[in-house]
């Protein structure tokens, strides 16, 4: 027992020293967690639990987080978040102690139909392969000036994986099924084409150029001509859509999807996701049950 | 041999960051680069703990681990416990610095959970890890090595040249964050997208920071 005999006298002060240096830290800790004590409502956790986490902002703060603070708060009301939708909002209200009105679910609407066959390229861009990036140079190199620039930006920025590139038409395509209308794909297109739209009115114009007729069919065989045909079809009393600006716009308020401006639109500009939607609530139980 | 201000600084900033010279610190260096703002926040904690940190080690080696010499007198002494002719250095030092530095961390968390909430958010994870980050521990073991000063680095200098470490330390974050904003849109093979090419970069940045060697003639 050579070793001990070697350090045994001078342990004392080893553990003195560690022994001091842990009360030292301990006290100094409790007193810091006394002063420096943040209480928090126990319901902000909750409130974080019950949003989707996708921290995308659509609420207007910076995160689920921010969010669930104000809302603890007061300071925001428990229906601002887009992605989680009406059951979201219910829960939040829950916890809470609030009833909440129910919430129309939303969805991204792209509205272009500028594919490889109906538009062309005013001239080939080589730069970096993104759409905000390709607008900066002359408007972007389609032949329309509001046209989709197709470089996937906004599939990019999808954080719920909602969007894909179609190879075919170079078009984004959104999948209405993962889409929580978060709004960040319209946020980051350059060309304003994303609009994120009540999911219950089925009838669109799917064309953002504003030139007049002559010039937009010089550019693209699908783009809104401005022939005030839908506007004399429609049934609604006022009328639900309207051409300003040499471009038809479908009233949110006041449209019934009856479809009548889509049959009619000679261009084949309006859209219909009246059958598209319907297909995909027969194929949602199933898929749920399998 | 005395040590200047000036040739810490510069020792510790660019010839031997920690870094991108002594390789220590890569954790937050990969973990939290992927953004300009956060390493900068990350970078700024960092300076912080690291310079509490060099003042405390310093002062707890010279007082309480060194044995008593005619500038300095050993605490333990003073109260007559006895203490081996080396002092209790080579017992000590590790574990002590640790106990001091996880308790530095914490006490900076709470400061800052009370104080700027937004930072401690964007810090996340990486504020507690502090405690376990290499550079912090390497910069109060090196302040504290025998061939800088025979009793350790002056409390002073120590603290000054804990803060030259922490703002290489943070120089290395920007330059690695900036880098790889770029990488983030660049065409990059696909086996090589994301840490692999950091890692690559990395290696190119300590290459570089090689040429600092013997700068203006400080020896590190």
């Amino acid at each position: 027992m050579a070793v001990w005999e070697q350090i045994g006298p001078y342990l004392t002060g080893a553990w003195l020293v560690l022994g001091a240096l842990a009360v030292v830290f301990g006290v100094v800790l409790a007193v810091a967690n006394r002063f420096f004590s943040v209480t928090v409502d126990p319901r902000q956790a909750e409130v974080e639990e019950a949003l989707p986490k996708a921290n995308c902002g659509a609420c207007g703060y910076g995160g689920c987080a921010a969010y669930a603070e104000a809302i603890v708060l007061g300071k925001a009301d428990c229906n601002l978040c887009l992605p989680g939708g009406a059951e979201t909002a219910v829960r939040v209200g829950k916890i809470m102690g609030l009833v909440v009105a129910g919430l129309t679910p939303k969805v991204a609407v792209i509205k272009c139909q500028g594919s490889y066959a109906n538009t062309s390229d005013r001239f080939r861009y080589v730069g970096e392969r993104d759409c905000r990036a390709a607008a900066a140079t002359q408007y972007g190199q389609t032949a329309c000036p509001y046209g989709c620039l197709g470089f996937s930006t906004c599939v990019r920025a999808c954080p719920f994986g909602a969007m894909v590139m179609d190879a075919e038409t170079g078009l984004p395509r959104v999948l209405e099924a993962k889409c929580t209308a978060c709004g960040t794909c319209a946020e980051v297109c350059p060309k304003n084409i994303i609009e994120i739209l009540p999911k219950d009115r089925y009838v669109h114009v799917l064309c953002r150029n504003r030139d007049a007729g002559k010039a937009v069919r010089q550019v693209c065989k699908v783009g809104c001509i401005a022939c005030h045909k839908c506007e004399k079809v429609c049934p609604v009393e006022g009328g639900a859509v309207h051409v300003n600006d040499n471009l038809a716009v479908v009233d949110m308020q006041t449209c019934i999807s009856c479809g009548k401006c889509a049959q009619e639109c000679p261009v084949a500009c309006i859209g219909n996701f009246r059958s598209l939607r319907r297909k995909a609530r027969k194929q949602a139980p199933a898929a749920d049950a399998a | 041999m005395e040590v200047g201000y000036i040739e810490l600084a510069i020792g510790s900033i660019l010839i031997s960051n920690f870094i991108l010279a002594k390789f220590l610190g890569f954790c937050p260096f990969f973990g939290v680069t992927r953004k300009m703002s956060d390493s900068i926040g990350m970078g700024l904690a960092v300076i912080f703990v690291m310079a509490l940190a060099s003042a405390v080690t310093a002062a707890l080696y010279r007082h309480v681990l060194l044995p008593s010499s005619p500038e300095h007198a050993n605490v333990l002494a003073l109260a007559g416990i006895p203490l081996p002719p080396e002092g209790l250095v080579l017992v000590l030092k590790t574990i002590s610095y640790i106990l001091v530095i996880a308790g530095l961390v914490q006490f900076v968390e709470m400061v800052l959970k009370k104080s700027v909430p937004a930072l401690y958010r964007a810090l996340g994870i990486y504020l507690p890890l502090i405690t376990t980050n290499c550079a912090v521990f390497g910069v109060a073991l090196l302040n504290t090595e025998a061939w800088r000063d025979p009793n350790g680095l002056p409390i002073h200098k120590a603290t000054f040249n804990g803060f030259c470490g922490g703002v290489g330390f943070l120089l290395a974050m920007v330059l690695m964050s900036s880098i790889r904003e770029r990488l983030a849109e660049s065409r990059i093979p696909k086996a090589l997208r994301g840490l692999p090419i950091a890692f690559l970069c990395a290696g190119l940045m300590a290459l570089a920071f090689m040429g600092f060697t013997k700068l203006f003639g400080i020896a590190v």
